[in-house]
């Protein structure tokens, strides 16, 4: 069984007064940020990032200091560079990034400082989402803190180097996730992703060089220069360092955001003690979506997969946001890929034609069939319409502009690879086979 | 003449506010505070009513074209007047895993409404993933959130809204 040894992000949450800048010192808070700003140089700081083998939380699992160092050089070019982080949590499945704001706020803030510096900005935008009432005023609560500690503003803990870091919401789209969409949004506009290259380490935010990181990303900053790159390297997989948060919902007893270990596999993660301890008396697990519901959906023979970063790409699937969604033997698995394909049909920003006619298709064609409307045809349609999206299997790079366009169809074209039965099943019977219960051992309001 | 937007005292806030808003942005990207100034606005009024867009972009130096094609854009923005209570409820997939199509059915029926139909007290609406899928289900009222609902939590929460 593989433990968390010890806790990496979470390990101060809860402690009396944490949230708070007091706490946050108590416990060794902004400590490393003065000893970067000390002692090293901002292509230290970056290599440093390079050996922990930090990868983005966002989705993607890119390596961070690699993402930093596409910066171009002053000289190369003298624009103002900016830090964005991605506070917009939106994927279906996700709840970990809330937390880290409400819980440990100036742990983000501390590694914003880190960052900058590193990466010579004198701004960062934290792009939170809209809905993020409470989380967001701790955020805010704790950046004027850090103003009125003298920590940020014209000198960062004292520091010649200016840093100004301002908290902006959005408004409820999810696609303003998509970074390119993000710095659209951050620009005062409505949420359109850019077409890349160029990418934005070099052309972002007001046309000028700029990082965007998660904020579990930019979080774990503090706890790499506290303990040293090489241990976080090894605390994690091979090339994936430190730990992960992944939040479990659907049908375990008890779901929840978890610190696990990139050693911990699925399997221990849905039935662990520690974590969701299985699912209620009589159920079995049908199916788990792995990284948020964009992430194509594992089958039980999968579980052993460990929750590393690149553990995922065999099964077609990926880590992606840490979203661990499970779906027990009396869920539709039809009605289930139905919620997630209605949500890319509304969340399409409508840009690319395949996007915007082929998401709220696949809806529409997998709605018939979950009614009993469908004919055997409509499976066929269903899966060249996806195909038109993004091919399957993945290849990590569909036809559209940004990947909003595969993020809706590669679940689908996964339902109905490893669930063609129960959809077929609907088709012959028409109708559902779960009849007006199809959501499972929790499936009923209470 | 028609009634002025806002009173004394909220011509302040908004005027202070965009103020603010200003500073954290370069002098030449005035429209990049859009979201907030929206924001800003809704907070004051509820809604984001004509004559409130003109002045954002006439403080923003842009187009009101440019706060409407925003303001459509993004589902927080009403750019029609909501009823008193918007109460938002996720049915994306974890939440539908623990009961919320039935939440969203209990609503309905408690509220003698339909989901997606403003009225003048309340405005249900399905929305998508809130961020509490490991607490849910979940729904917000006025932006404020609410998580692992059941039948007496939600009978509670409909209490407060008079
Ligand atoms: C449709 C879509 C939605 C996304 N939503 C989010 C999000 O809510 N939060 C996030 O951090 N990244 C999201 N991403 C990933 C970002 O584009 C980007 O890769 C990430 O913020 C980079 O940070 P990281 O390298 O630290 O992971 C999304 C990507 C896509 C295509
Ligand atoms: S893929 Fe979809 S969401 Fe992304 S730009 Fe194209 S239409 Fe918009
Ligand atoms: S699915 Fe409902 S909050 Fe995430």
């Amino acid at each position: 069984m593989s433990v968390l040894t010890e806790k990496v992000m979470t390990r101060d949450w809860g402690k009396p007064g944490q949230n708070t800048l007091k706490g946050y010192k108590e416990r060794g808070g902004y400590q490393q940020l003065k000893r970067v700003l000390d002692s090293m140089q901002p292509a230290q700081i970056t290599d440093e990032v390079k050996k922990s083998n930090l990868r983005g939380r966002g989705g993607a699992g890119f390596p961070t200091g690699l993402k930093w160092s596409f910066v171009p050089s002053l000289e190369k070019n003298t624009k103002p560079r900016y830090l964005a982080i991605n506070a917009d949590e939106s994927e279906p499945g996700t709840a970990k990034d809330r937390f880290i704001l409400e819980n440990d706020p100036h742990m983000l803030l501390e590694g914003i400082g880190i960052a900058c510096y590193a990466l010579g900005a004198h701004s960062c935008y934290i792009y939170a989402r809209g809905e993020f009432k409470y989380p967001s005023s701790v955020l805010d609560a704790a950046i004027a803190e850090a103003y009125a500690d003298g920590i940020f503003g014209k000198k960062l803990m004292g520091k010649d180097f200016e840093l100004n870091v301002v908290q902006v919401r959005g408004a409820g789209a999810y696609i303003c996730g998509e970074e390119t969409a993000l710095l659209e949004s951050l620009e005062g506009k409505k949420g359109w992703p850019r077409l890349k290259p160029p990418f934005p380490a070099v052309v972002g935010l007001f046309g000028c060089p700029t990082v965007v990181n998660n904020v579990e990303t930019i979080a774990a900053l503090p706890r790499i220069f506290e303990k040293g790159a090489d241990w976080f390297s090894k605390l994690g997989a091979a090339k994936s360092g430190g730990t992960r948060l992944v939040t479990l919902s659907g049908s375990v007893i008890r779901p929840g955001t978890y610190e696990v270990s990139m050693d911990t596999s699925m399997r221990e993660l849905i039935y662990d003690k520690e974590y969701g301890q299985g699912l209620p008396e009589g159920r079995n697990v049908k199916a788990v979506i792995p990284g948020g519901s964009s992430a194509p959906v594992l089958t039980p023979d999968e579980l052993d997969v460990k929750l590393e970063f690149d553990a995922f790409k065999p099964l077609n699937s990926m880590a992606g946001s840490g979203g661990v969604i499970v779906i027990d033997d009396a869920t539709c698995a039809v009605r289930s890929i139905w919620r997630v394909a209605r949500f890319y049909a509304e969340e399409s920003c409508g840009q690319c034609t395949p996007c915007r006619e082929g998401q709220p298709w696949m809806a529409r064609l997998i709605r018939k069939i979950e009614e009993g409307r469908g004919e055997m045809s409509d499976l066929d349609t269903l899966m060249n319409v996806a195909q038109a999206i993004a091919p399957w299997p993945p290849i990590g790079l569909g036809n559209t502009i940004c990947a909003l366009g595969d993020a809706g169809a590669l679940p689908v074209q996964s339902f109905v690879q490893k669930f063609r039965k129960e959809f077929e099943e609907h088709i012959t019977r028409k109708g559902c086979p779960y009849g007006e219960k199809p959501w499972g051992a929790y499936g009923e309001f209470q | 003449m028609s009634e002025p937007l806002f009173t004394p005292a909220e011509q302040k806030r908004f005027d202070d506010g965009i103020a603010q808003l200003l500073s954290h942005y370069p002098n030449d990207r005035k429209s990049a505070a859009m979201l907030p100034a929206l924001r800003l606005l809704q907070s004051i009024k509820t809604w984001c009513p004509p004559e409130g867009m003109k002045l954002v972009a006439e403080r923003l130096e842009t187009t009101v074209a440019h706060c409407y094609e925003v303001a459509t854009f993004y589902v927080m923005f009403h750019t029609e007047k909501p009823g008193k209570y918007v109460i938002d409820v996720c049915t994306n997939l974890s939440c539908a895993l623990r009961g919320a199509e039935g939440m969203l059915k209990y609503l309905e029926q408690k509220l003698n409404t339909h989901a997606g139909t403003n009225g003048e007290k309340v405005f249900l609406r399905e929305t998508e993933c809130l961020a509490s899928c490991g607490t849910a289900p979940c729904m917000q009222i006025n932006e404020d959130h609410h998580e692992n609902l059941t039948k007496e939590k939600v009978d509670r929460l409909l209490e407060t809204l008079t």
